[in-house]
């Protein structure tokens, strides 16, 4: 322990401790921008700096140690007068068109600009001597270096947590900039359209790309049908773009506020995610039968999930010698896609061509899946768009929505029925969880031997879970799998998902199932959720995920009464003909460039 | 202050016997090397003027087994040319100075990051290299030095960036603390010393500490090399006793008209001719890491100033707020003045923003900015206005 005083206040802290994180516990608040929680330290915004008593120059409390009688001052004349210099410099090279920004308000440089920089510009305006565009080619965010104010959160983000480095920092000087590899669009460099940049950029440089007026040009389109799927991650967080604390479940006032913004059918992905669960099931033990009775290699194992695409594209660049290890299944927003265009087109009476699909997901890399070649089985774009649950925050509020007010519903039929297995998939372990829940009894014919059905080993924010399922008590048709070990393994973050990659790759691992979401703790943590996202936030959209399946009457997705009549009407069975047609994907080894 | 004259001195490039200093110095306990470096009062020479004797017994001090010692030969400073001299001349003291550093820190491994514009100095380096280390195999010690190239930029100069560019990685200044006696290169306990600071070291080792504390004065110990360029008639390398003033110095190497003297390259400070007489070349006065630029009367100091800010505005790492947006704000801030197109009382904003990159900088680069900016605006202002 060490202690030190800061603005005249005693304060013990354990060794290690930064100066920014002594101050929080006396409840001083230095600025910051540039540090992120979920980020290794940077300590380049010097936004945070400080005035200690002796020493030559301020420090940087984000990055400065507290140390043993550190005498601290966070708010002395020559603090405020550096950091009002700090806070003008930044936005000096800063396009300050904050009145038409997709982050006005939600700026964290206006914010301080708030505190620090009102009135007169102190400095020249530095954007007019730089020739900078936007990048747009990605169809899941935007890039505009002009707003950009060089704090590498994203470069970390996209290093640290994602192992992707499709961004990183190049030239230096006046021409410093976070370049892409070549200065390539983002669309031709090795990028999974995660958003877990944009969701720690702390301006307006790098936003999703907004489909929200071709989303309203729908709804008031009469001739057209607009259906829309709500993702499970979506309802444990929409609420804090509304004004709720972290953690509150607004599933049924966002379903009344969906009917509201004027969607003809308000339905749900969790629907196609137990349908993912019957046929990734199916797949999967498909898989085991092949290889450990009929010795046909030719579908591999370790079998990885396929519901997240930042996942897919990752393993498309960088390991696509393993696709075969991919499940065939799309994603639930893409199973849902399929089915809305068809099977609901025609169980509704309605002229597929008229049919609008649109999607809330708390990602952004579900924009770019919804634009691959692969998904128009329906013989139309399967998702014509996707929205994040950041930007349905802002049709509600754009619709005059009060939110807090409104009465919860349900969804619609049909398509809108799901279990508490579905719900689950929006955190790290859920597909998995709700995967055994089903696979187990379909087996066994009991259902999985733990505690009210909670798999707990699966759960968790640790990033690489892993697991074991012995199988015991086996119906005739799966006598093959008695007494067997089905060695399990999760995985979020791509950093962690590169981890197992690897040691699948070079044999190291001996899994059978494997489940990647390409987000720190899943789609909870996804890059489209409401900002900020960190730890702390993700952990309470967890617990309110577990509290929703807990909640749910059904949670054992073949249990699923809808599903069992779409397989009946329309689907016949299992990985059968239509599933291939509809619900099956395939993939596309890319350069690793 | 007293001022010591100005006296030429020939320390540095004075032939030795290598070997016989080095088996000199691989007899001594470590403490010994150390103790010998501290008294003589040896500052680094690449101008920040950390005493070198600390930074070894930091080094020293550290329990892991594995530490380097690190040569920074990315001689960079806009009018420095000094290393490159060594280097060219003697640089056997170099890898001598090194091995020194090796025995009293405990470092089996020792780094030359050489300036990437030197690299046609490297067929002469290696074959002294291979000399070297056949010299100090013979004395039965064991110590390597590898060669690692710059790139071409300035930053690379830091020592925590340039830890980054060997390590592989773009060379951005590190947060310290952790300082690099600690965690430095590849993580592990580093000394990092300039090319004559090591030089210096064999000569303290070879001659005694107490015939180096002859020379210098108290904050200044000992002899330095210096770039000296600009209007004078003589440009070259000199080895010069420190604690000459600069009106001393002008005296020596002055055509007769010089108005300014731009002590320690662009990150060092102006002294104007109304203050020759009081400056002391030295810690105690204006420090140097050796540029000495000498300026007549048919310069404009506002194109000094302009170049200076222009060279800073490009070799910023651009990685910290007040260095990146700092240096291109006050090089066009000037520029607008020079003008007219901003008041003259702008340049006091300037001057405070100045002020602020000297405070809030992340590393030595934004933090000397200040220097040549405030020293050439407080002494020059009429030439930048009009």
């Amino acid at each position: 322990m060490v202690t030190l005083k800061i603005n005249d206040q005693e304060v013990k802290v354990a060794e290690g401790t930064t100066v920014l994180d002594a101050a929080k516990q006396l409840g001083i608040i230095i600025p910051t921008l540039c540090n992120h929680p979920d980020l290794c330290v940077a300590g380049n915004c010097r936004v945070c700096v400080v005035e200690q008593k002796g020493a030559r120059t301020l420090i940087a409390a984000c990055a400065m140690p507290a140390a043993e009688g550190m005498d601290i001052h966070t708010n002395s004349l020559k603090v405020r007068n550096a950091r009002k210099h700090i806070v003008e410099l930044l936005l000096s090279e800063h396009r300050a068109d904050c009145t038409k920004c997709y982050k006005n308000q939600k700026c964290e440089l206006q914010t301080l600009a708030n505190e620090y920089a009102f009135g007169e510009h102190l400095f020249l305006d530095l954007v007019e001597d730089h020739a900078y565009t936007i990048d747009r080619s990605s169809p899941s965010f935007l890039k505009d270096d002009s707003k950009c104010i060089r704090c590498q959160r994203c470069v970390r983000t996209c290093a640290q947590l994602q192992h992707v480095s499709a961004i990183a920092v190049a030239n230096k000087g006046a021409h410093m900039k976070i370049s892409s590899f070549h200065d390539r669009p983002m669309s031709h460099v090795v990028c999974t359209n995660c958003g877990q940049c944009v969701n720690r950029c702390p301006t307006g440089a790098l936003t999703e790309k907004t489909y929200i007026d071709q989303v309203w040009d729908a709804i008031y389109d009469s001739e057209k049908h607009v259906v829309v799927q709500t993702a499970p991650a979506v309802r444990v967080a929409l609420g804090e773009d509304l004004g709720y604390d972290p953690g509150e479940r607004v599933t049924g006032k966002m379903v009344t506020a969906l009917r509201q913004l004027g969607f003809d059918s308000v339905l749900d992905t969790d629907f196609t995610a137990d349908l993912t669960i019957i046929e990734e099931g199916t797949e999967l033990l498909t898989r085991l039968k092949k290889n450990l009775v009929e010795n046909d290699h030719s579908m591999a194992l370790p079998m990885f999930t396929s519901c997240s695409p930042g996942w897919i594209k990752f393993i498309e660049h960088k390991y696509p010698h393993m696709l075969s290890n991919l499940s065939t299944c799309k994603s639930p927003q893409q199973m849902f896609g399929a089915l809305a265009k068809t099977f609901y087109a025609q169980k509704r009476k309605l002229d597929p061509s008229k049919v609008v699909s649109v999607s809330i997901m708390p990602c952004t890399a579900k924009k770019y899946e919804a634009d691959r070649p692969e998904m128009r089985s329906s013989g139309y774009k399967d998702i014509d768009f996707v929205l994040t649950t950041r930007e349905l925050a802002v049709m509600i509020k754009q619709a005059g929505i009060d939110f807090r007010t409104l009465e919860p519903s349900h969804y619609d039929s049909i398509m809108g029925t799901s279990t508490g297995a579905a719900v689950i998939f929006g955190a790290t372990g859920g597909v998995m969880e709700a995967a055994l829940r089903t696979a187990y009894e379909l087996v066994t014919g009991k259902p999985v031997p733990f505690n009210n059905l909670n798999i707990t080993p699966v759960r968790g924010m640790e990033g690489v879970k892993e697991a074991t399922v012995k199988i015991e008590g086996t119906t005739q048709e799966w006598r093959f799998l008695e007494g067997a070990e089905l060695k399990v393994a999760i995985a979020h973050g791509l950093v962690n998902a590169n981890k197992v990659a690897k040691a699948v790759s070079t044999g190291k691992a001996s899994y059978h199932f494997i489940e990647i979401m390409a987000c720190p703790g899943g789609c909870i943590g996804g890059g489209g959720q409401p900002i900020p996202t960190n730890a702390a936030v993700r952990q309470k959209r967890m617990d309110a995920i577990y509290s929703e399946d807990m909640h749910m009457d059904i949670r054992k997705s073949h249990e699923n009464p809808e599903i069992k009549a779409i397989y009946e009407e329309f689907l016949e069975k299992p990985n059968g003909h239509k599933s291939h047609e509809l619900l099956h994907t395939h993939y596309i080894a890319r350069e690793a460039y | 202050m007293k001022s010591k004259g100005l006296t030429k001195v020939d320390l540095i490039f004075e032939s030795i016997d290598a070997k016989e200093v080095l088996a000199k110095a691989f007899s001594m306990t470590p403490e010994e090397i150390i103790n010998q470096v501290l008294e003589s009062g040896l500052k680094g020479r690449g101008g920040a003027g950390f005493p070198t004797g600390m930074k070894w017994k930091f080094t020293a001090a550290e329990k892991d087994p594995e530490k380097y010692i690190v040569c920074n030969a990315d001689e960079g400073e806009p009018g420095t040319f000094k290393d490159r001299e060594i280097l060219d001349r003697v640089v056997y003291k170099v890898y001598g100075g090194m091995a020194i550093a090796g025995k009293a820190m405990g470092a089996k491994k020792g780094y030359i990051y050489l300036r990437g514009e030197y690299r046609f100095l490297l067929p002469q380096l290696y074959l002294e290299l291979h000399k070297f280390q056949k010299m100090i195999a013979e004395i039965g010690y064991d110590f390597t030095i590898e060669y690692r190239m710059g790139s071409g930029a300035y930053i690379c100069g830091e020592e925590s960036a340039l830890f980054e560019s060997i390590e592989g990685f773009r060379g951005e200044p590190r947060n310290k603390p952790p300082y690099p006696t600690t965690s430095g290169l590849f993580s592990k306990p580093t000394s990092i010393n300039n090319v004559e600071t090591l030089v210096t070291a064999m000569m303290i080792i070879a001659k005694g500490p107490q015939e180096y504390v002859k020379l210098g004065t108290k904050d200044s110990r000992g002899s330095k090399v210096f770039s000296i360029s600009g209007d004078t008639p003589i440009p070259g390398i000199f080895e010069l006793e420190l604690g000459m003033t600069v009106q001393e110095f002008v005296n020596e190497f002055g055509d007769g008209d010089t108005k300014a003297v731009q002590v320690g390259g662009a990150s060092g400070f102006c002294v104007p001719r109304k203050k020759f007489e009081d400056t002391i070349i030295g810690f105690e006065g204006v420090p140097t890491g050796g540029s000495m630029k000498l300026f007549n009367s048919s310069r404009s100091m506002y194109n000094v100033l302009h170049n200076y800010l222009d060279f800073f505005t490009e070799e910023s790492c651009g990685q910290c707020t007040p260095c990146r947006v700092g240096c291109q704000q006050l090089l066009k801030g000037v520029e607008k003045v020079k003008k007219g197109e901003a008041k003259s009382t702008y340049l006091n904003e300037l001057v405070k923003l100045a002020d602020t990159m000297k405070v809030a900088s992340k590393c030595g680069l934004g933090q000397s900015v200040g220097n040549a900016f405030r020293s050439i605006v407080e002494n020059f202002r009429e030439e930048i206005i009009y």
